[in-house]
């Protein structure tokens, strides 16, 4: 049964993975990204890590995809991208070069994984989920609070920062303004 | 500053035009009507948005003229009345009167009192008729579709009782040169008080559902704000320019043939401007006007409806302009005759046409919603802009 | 592997198992259709009603197969796909918005005997289940996933029938909805602090004894709730997706045949399985009276159908009689008034269990708790005075994302002070 869902929700995890950066139209990219977020929200469940499948469909698949559709509707995707045209000079060598080092990586890892027979250390991790009930949640809550109370508070303050960051950034200063900057950088530089 | 500096400071230079070139985004064009559940009718705006902000609005008009001020000169004036009682639907009756006193004016009838009564209280209660339907409509243009229907439940009433004397429910076509076709009927007093209570009722019932709505004011307060001034420099008229803090009303200031003049009511304004003001105004009205019809209906006088008129109508060699408060605001007529059975020429000034000139200032810099509120709450009936 | 902790599937699973579960699938499948086709009908007759206007009745008796009649029109209807539409996402996108409606209501149990100590377990052919299609540890969350799943629906029928109105559509539903998301989940969260479970039997089960969350969590996350899940459903007066008097008919102007009447479909069937969801939260779920003695079942599916026809019929009350907000409305009603209320409400549900558990004195706590709901007030009044005296336009205007961002920014602050004078207390009770 769960080489069966394992089995189901890999092949379309990968497929829409393939999909999200072969697909033409970035609109239909994005629901490529959808597809293989819940089949990996399923294999998060296979694992029973429910919680996590739960946390990885609202955040990711409920928001911030939501969000990206958003951008990608807005910014038009009727405009056809010159695909002759590069942006940036030899990035697709590039590209080519780090997805076959990466690939030949993971290979490696894999049979060294594999020939290494003693199994891989049992950390907290290991330990948290041999103490959970049912859920996990409540000791997911415990080690996010007590433990790694201090990791968690900086991300909280990180996240609020880049905020409050972003907002600033795009905030639309008065033209007067901008152009009274401008004038100010230019006689500087001249 | 050496010259690779200097290079790269151009460069930069370039690349931040280059995205803020690729960045720009086109306002987009919407075209609301002429089909679109906004319009009551076929009026057509055109706008320019950045996002929901309306950059630029503008009305067109034309796609229901139907040519009324040509057609009248190959009609005679019997035959004027039938097709401008089509020009704002809702109160037809109040159509007629300002053309008919104008042809009065000219012949120099002198119209008997009890006519000039009957006139005036049929003007009213097509003034209710029409503003009760605006007050349920302007909570359907918000979205609240309940008032619509007791609008529509209560202005049957109205028309009930216009009909019984007239013979129409929508087109009375009942003035003539002289007086009015027929007498009121029998029993039709005690009807029209009753109806006319119920009307106020129907007043508190919409200050209730709507007036009184936290969501309903949100969406009205401070939307659409005319000041007096750019009001009055547009022509604005009726419930409009009152709702503005203009107090301005022909019923009052130019009572020509119509007998306001020898009636106890209150002109109302408010110094607001906004759409919730216009709405306010015209719940006002429509109290004021029931309240008129009952006085009316308490003093009309007894006599002939009908002045002594040739059988054939020629209007004599002459022109009159002649304007009354209609329920869309301040129409008049002007007639030019040479003597003939017809008008040789008609000019028609509808207070709609003008009213709507004015959304091109209002709605710049508005959100798509206010819109539609701000259309809602001018308060035109296409018939009345397209003519 | 655990799918499930219902009692049904803790042990082997045999073919009777896999029957009731099938049945129970099968059940809620036909349950929800007619359950949209009666909603359809109340809602036309009920605000017919209202309306002094007649409604459906010509169809069957007082005209209750007027949606069937209206089904099967839209099935024989063309269907178009305009031509400067996507194809592929105009096509899928309605499918997407009926799904999700469908999932949240399998956690919902619909019946069961919670009265009197009962643990919601029935048993049929000797098998002791819930009457729920599933019994998730998640639950809870799956409710709130597939809820901000239906976003998609709208989003990408609005974008993919290529057509301003629609688009305009698209792009209001993801800001709203996004954001009512917040408020949905943290007046989720109150429930959570009393019933200490995601799975939703458990939070049923934990209201036993009428100690139902409508009172447990004081009433303000049930407001919160009820107002988020009408403007996460787009109905009234939160409807500024479909807004017809401004987007036409919003996302599914370009919609016709069958694909209108799925869209339709999903709408009711948001509003059925929503009510159901407020009723298991905070109402109970099928705990009620049991005047006499029918199997403990029954009266649990009556009491939670009564409960679910209370919300059904505040929906179209709703619509009946309000207006419809504006967009920015909106969004100053979602950020600046439910969201911190509900953040600080479930802050000083917090206070409250963590003074219980260690028996702190009522009356300093309770200041305290008051005090906090001042400050951050005072603090939320100021940071609105300072935005709205800001000299920058743009803020002047009428809320944008970016500035609801930010408002939401400064509340965080805020919050987060809060939460240390928390811990200071904490700290207190220790030593």
């Amino acid at each position: 049964m769960e080489t069966a869902v394992f089995i189901v929700a890999a092949i379309i995890t990968v497929l829409s993975a393939f999909g999200v950066i072969l697909a033409k139209n970035p609109v239909h990219s994005v629901l490529m990204l959808m597809a293989t977020l819940f089949a990996i929200a399923v294999l998060f469940v296979a694992q029973d890590a429910h919680f996590l499948a739960a946390v990885q469909i609202i955040v990711y698949a409920g928001a911030i995809v939501v969000l990206f559709l958003f951008v990608v509707m807005l910014l038009g995707v009727d405009l056809a991208e010159n695909l002759r045209v590069e942006p940036i000079g030899g990035q697709r060598p590039l590209a080519i070069g780090a997805t076959v080092a990466t690939a030949v990586l993971t290979i490696l890892l894999i049979i060294v994984a594999a020939s290494d027979s003693s199994k891989p250390e049992s950390g907290d991790l290991a330990g948290i989920t041999q103490e959970t009930g049912n859920t996990g949640v409540a000791n997911l809550g415990r080690v996010i609070f007590t433990d790694y109370v201090w990791a968690f508070e900086i991300i909280a303050a990180l996240l609020t920062i880049g905020v409050i960051g972003a907002v600033l950034l795009t905030r639309r200063a008065k033209q007067q303004e901008v152009e009274e900057e401008v004038v100010e950088k230019e006689g500087g530089q001249l | 500053m050496s010259q690779t500096e200097q290079l790269s400071y151009i460069a930069g230079q370039a690349a931040d035009a280059r995205l803020n070139l690729e960045l720009e985004t086109d306002g987009m064009v919407i075209n609301l009507g002429p089909q679109h559940p906004a319009t009551h009718g076929t009026l057509r705006l055109v706008a320019r948005l950045e996002g929901e902000e309306v950059v630029e609005a503008e009305p067109i008009m034309g796609y229901m003229h139907r040519g009324y001020e040509k057609l009248a000169e190959v009609r005679t004036y019997l035959q004027v009345t039938a097709l401008i009682n089509r020009i704002d639907w809702l109160g037809s009756f109040a159509n007629e009167v300002p053309f008919i006193l104008g042809a009065e004016q000219l012949m120099e009838i002198e119209v008997p009192d009890r006519a000039r009564w009957i006139r005036t209280l049929l003007f009213e209660l097509s003034r209710i008729a029409n503003i009760s339907l605006f007050l349920g409509e302007m909570g359907l243009q918000l979205g609240a579709v309940t008032p619509a229907f007791f609008a529509f439940r209560d202005r049957e009433f109205v028309l009930n009782q216009i009909e019984q004397v007239t013979g129409g429910r929508f087109h009375p076509n009942f003035d003539r040169i002289g007086g009015l076709k027929d007498d009121l009927p029998a029993g039709w007093i005690a009807e029209t008080k009753s109806v006319m209570k119920r009307m106020r009722t129907f007043c508190d019932e919409i200050e209730d559902l709507l007036v009184g709505n936290e969501v309903f004011e949100t969406r009205m307060r401070g939307i659409g704000v005319i000041p007096a001034e750019v009001g009055l420099s547009y022509g604005l008229s009726g419930a409009n320019i009152r709702a503005s803090g203009v107090d301005w009303d022909l019923r009052r200031d130019e009572p020509v043939g119509l007998v306001y003049d020898q009636l106890d009511w209150k002109v109302w304004t408010h110094p607001d401007g906004d759409s919730f003001a216009r709405y306010w105004v015209r719940v006002q009205e429509v109290r004021e006007a029931t309240k008129m019809v009952e006085q009316i209906l308490d003093g009309l006088p007894s006599g002939p409806i009908m002045a002594k008129v040739p059988r054939i109508i020629k209007v004599p060699k002459g022109e009159a302009y002649i304007q009354t408060e209609n329920p869309l605001g301040a129409m008049g007529y002007y007639i030019i005759s040479k003597g003939d059975l017809t008008p040789f020429r008609l000019k028609i000034r509808s207070a709609s046409f003008n009213n709507i000139s004015i959304t091109p200032w209002l709605l710049k810099g508005t959100l798509v919603p206010d819109i539609i509120t701000i259309l809602g709450s001018l308060y035109f009936i296409l018939g009345d802009i397209d003519r | 592997m655990i799918f499930a902790v219902d009692l049904l599937l803790r042990d082997s699973i045999g073919l009777v198992e896999v029957g009731i579960v099938l049945l129970k699938v099968g059940v809620a499948f036909v349950l929800l259709l007619l359950g949209v086709m009666l909603m359809i009908w109340f809602e036309r007759k009920f605000i017919s009603d209202m309306q002094n206007r007649i409604g459906p009745n010509l169809a069957g008796p007082f005209g209750i197969f007027q949606t069937l009649a209206d089904g099967i029109k839209l099935f024989f209807k063309e269907d178009q796909v305009p031509a400067k539409a996507d194809p592929l996402v105009f096509r899928l996108a309605p499918y997407l918005a009926l799904v999700p409606a469908f999932l949240i209501f399998t956690v919902v149990p619909i019946g069961g005997d919670f009265s009197g100590g009962g643990d919601g377990t029935v048993t049929w052919w000797g098998r002791q289940t819930f009457l729920q299609v599933a019994d998730p540890p998640i639950g809870f969350l799956i409710i709130l996933a597939m809820s901000s799943m239906a976003v998609y629906g709208v989003l990408l029928a609005g974008w993919a029938s290529g057509s301003k109105y629609p688009l305009f559509s698209a792009i209001r539903v993801s800001a709203q909805m996004v954001s009512y998301e917040v408020a949905l989940g943290l007046s989720f969260a109150s429930v959570l602090l009393m019933s200490k479970s995601f799975s939703t039997h458990d939070i049923v089960l934990s209201q036993g004894g009428y100690e139902w969350n409508l009172w447990m969590t004081g009433l303000v996350p049930f407001f919160i709730f009820l107002l988020a899940v009408t403007a996460e459903m787009n109905r009234p007066p939160f409807d500024l997706v479909e807004a017809e008097q401004e987007l036409v008919g919003g996302f599914h102007t370009e919609y016709s045949s069958l694909r209108f009447a799925l869209f339709y479909l999903a709408e009711f069937m948001n509003v059925i399985t929503m009510s159901g969801v407020i009723v298991t939260l905070f109402l109970g779920g099928p705990e009620g009276p049991e005047p006499f003695p029918l199997p403990g079942w029954l009266w649990g599916i009556f009491w939670f159908c009564l409960k679910m026809v209370v919300f059904l019929a505040v929906f179209v009350w709703f619509r009946a009689t309000l207006p419809r907000f504006r967009y920015d409305q909106l969004m100053n009603l979602g950020w600046k008034l439910l969201i911190p209320l509900s953040l600080v409400w479930f802050l000083a549900l917090a206070t409250l269990q963590v003074s219980d558990n260690r028996d702190w004195n009522d009356f300093i706590v309770l200041a305290s708790i008051f005090g906090g709901f001042v400050l951050v007030g005072l603090l939320l009044k100021r940071a609105l005075k300072t935005a709205a005296h800001n000299p920058d336009p743009d803020l002047s205007a009428p809320a944008t994302a970016e500035n609801n961002v930010e408002e939401n920014a400064g509340r965080n602050t805020e919050n987060n002070f809060d939460i240390e004078n928390l811990k200071e207390k904490d700290l207190g009770g220790k030593n």
